[in-house]
């Protein structure tokens, strides 16, 4: 090996920056109650996934059918006696699910497509800019809604419907940088070092859009997280006895008038955990910008 | 300027993503599991004799090769005809004509409420950026962000109507010609919420292009000229970040057009993204298939006027 390969290969070992990160989100307002807010809808969500809710979110117990707030039910029942909380909690699970699953797809192939579109030239752009366009020329929602009523309709689909929505985003994302990276010195030596592309692609540039790639992906859960429970609103989401946040609110609403409280731990919920998810996109957004390092 | 062989390069790029979007369109309707017959007759399909069924597929055309399907449909909308639907009898031109307009209205409304609220926000949280003002701002731009609009529209609807026994909404919908007070009774509960959504990116780019121009050279000449300062604002400042905030209010807009499928249905606001949605849950092909055709045209009809306005705002992009 010569000294020049152990210098770029040197170059090519991430810093311990990890940690420095976390301090810098943890020091700004919107990150830290990001962290805070996305850790405590997490974990309703996780202890959902195990089982350990209060009461089965499914089984139906007609007796205690549209019972208000109480020691027994925190947050109330449904006109079937189920408990809301428990509800609401195995509804997080069901988003998490799918918008998990909708993000690592359009991230995973949006980043290859951006890449490969950016480093590579017309002869791969010219078609993947055409199929963005004709992504981008539908609004979201309606794609989403289209996708998410094609075949059988199971969470799996769903995410599916939203991932494509979001495919078109991370190529444009990540796209822009490496255009501008690929004249870059560093890779340019890389080039001369004779390097094969695969590793210039996944060990030089890739680590340099990452911190692009991860707000997207927290900004994307976000929406997915939102475009999911809206497709449930509609009907269109993980089909039923599952519990979906969308679909309690949207029953919510028809029994708001006798059982306000059916209302409030779903929307609550949504709520948090999207406000949770936008202010940990924004906060890693700053604690990632180079620009912001004098500020820590 | 704007020259001939750029509009040019513009509309053929913009066929070519119609086209794309009509394959795509064609092909995902194809998919989907059980066809018009079953659609529009439900159960009692299953009763009928093959026979029958290979009649009433060669009535409804579905017995064709799907390239000769695709062709026939494209011929038949390149000549004005998006088909009709099998429940109504109506035609597909003719629930636009009456869908569409609503729509707009309703996106129009929506937009200004929007750019009503998060362009003064976004003012406002530049003026002094990390200051407790600025902070506020933020908060409700982070409250419109994450609010579902779904779950605004419901709450609204449901709070009005039991506490103030208020909901135009009930009612039959209005025509703006017909009862013009009603219409804008009706409007109103969906174009807010909507328009509160839209006020959070509006806001957010409002607030980032104030501060890039703030801190540029010609904005401290203009101050230390003597310049009012409610004329830097608005003259020197606003002026040069309109850019960027036209361009997101366009796309918004853009968006609307389709995406407001959720709170039209909470509202019961007939507007397309309604026709859409029966469409859909009523597998009529033609109806899906002509009204996201119409909705993707619209929408790149406003990314181009949105493209066509910036240039004339900002005269470096003729040129550039």
């Amino acid at each position: 090996m010569t000294t020049n390969e152990a210098a770029w290969l040197a170059v090519e070992e991430a810093p311990p920056e990890r940690e420095r990160l976390w301090r810098r989100l943890m020091a700004s307002r919107s990150g830290r109650w990001g962290v805070i807010l996305t850790a405590v809808v997490l974990g309703l969500g996780l202890l959902a996934a195990i089982g350990a809710t209060p009461y089965d979110p499914i089984s139906q117990r007609p007796i205690d059918r549209m019972q208000g707030p109480s020691a027994a039910y925190l947050f109330g029942t449904d006109q079937f006696g189920r408990d809301i909380l428990s509800r609401s909690m195995a509804g997080v699970a069901t988003s998490l699910q799918v918008a998990i699953v909708a993000v690592i797809i359009s991230a995973v192939l949006g980043t290859t497509f951006g890449i490969l579109s950016g480093f590579f030239g017309s002869r791969v752009r010219g078609p993947v800019n055409a199929l963005t366009n004709i992504l981008f020329a539908f609004p979201p929602l309606l794609l989403a809604l289209a996708l998410a009523s094609v075949a059988t309709r199971n969470w799996f689909t769903v995410a599916v419907a939203i991932a494509i929505v979001y495919i078109p985003i991370f190529v444009r994302v990540t796209r822009a940088p490496v255009l501008s990276l690929r004249e870059a010195d560093f890779i340019k030596a890389a080039r001369v070092l004779g390097f094969p592309s695969q590793r210039i692609l996944f060990r030089h540039l890739l680590p340099n859009i990452m911190p692009i790639v991860i707000v997207q992906v927290t900004l994307s859960m976000s929406w997915a997280v939102l475009t999911a429970a809206a497709l449930s609103y509609l009907g269109l989401g993980t089909p039923p006895p599952t519990p979906a946040l969308g679909s309690m609110v949207f029953e919510a609403k028809n029994l708001v008038a006798i059982a306000p409280w059916t209302m409030v731990a779903p929307g609550l919920v949504l709520i948090m955990f999207i406000v949770g998810l936008n202010l940990l996109g924004d906060g890693l957004r700053d604690a990632l910008d180079p620009r912001n390092e004098s500020h820590s | 300027m704007i020259t001939s062989k750029r509009i040019a390069r513009t509309v053929a790029e913009a066929t070519v993503t119609l086209l794309g979007v009509a394959v795509l369109v064609f092909v995902m309707l194809r998919v989907l599991p059980g066809d018009q017959i079953t659609a529009s007759l439900g159960i009692e399909a299953g009763m009928m004799t093959e026979a029958q069924l290979d009649a009433l597929r060669a009535y409804y055309g579905i017995d064709q090769p799907l390239v000769v399907q695709f062709l026939g449909w494209l011929t038949e909308v390149a000549s004005g005809n998006l088909g009709f639907s099998q429940r109504t009898g109506q035609s597909v031109l003719e629930m636009t004509a009456s869908s569409l307009p609503v729509t707009l209205e309703l996106a129009i409304l929506a937009t200004l409420l929007g750019v009503l609220l998060g362009v003064p926000l976004g003012m406002l949280s530049a003026s002094r950026p990390n200051s407790r003002r600025d902070g506020g701002a933020q908060l409700i731009g982070l409250a419109a962000l994450s609010i579902p609009s779904f779950l605004l529209g419901a709450l609204l609807l449901t709070l009005l109507a039991r506490i103030l026994r208020y909901n135009p909404n009930a009612m039959g919908f209005a025509r703006p010609l017909e009862d013009l007070g009603l219409n804008l009774q009706q409007m109103m509960l969906p174009a807010i919420v909507l328009g509160f959504a839209l006020a959070a990116p509006i806001m957010r780019t409002t607030r980032s292009a104030i501060l890039e121009v703030k801190s540029q050279d010609f904005v401290r000449t203009a101050i230390g000229k003597g310049v009012s300062p409610l004329r830097v604002q608005v003259r020197h400042v606003l002026h040069n970040s309109l850019v960027p905030i036209v361009t997101m209010t366009g796309i918004q807009f853009g968006y609307l057009l389709g995406g407001a499928v959720v709170v039209e249905q909470i509202f019961s606001v007939p507007g397309i993204g309604r026709q859409f949605l029966i469409g859909m849950q009523q597998k009529e092909y033609a109806v899906v298939q002509s009204t996201v055709l119409v909705i993707a045209l619209l929408f790149l009809i406003v990314n181009l006027l949105t493209d066509l306005l910036y240039r004339i705002i900002d005269p470096r992009v003729r040129t550039g």
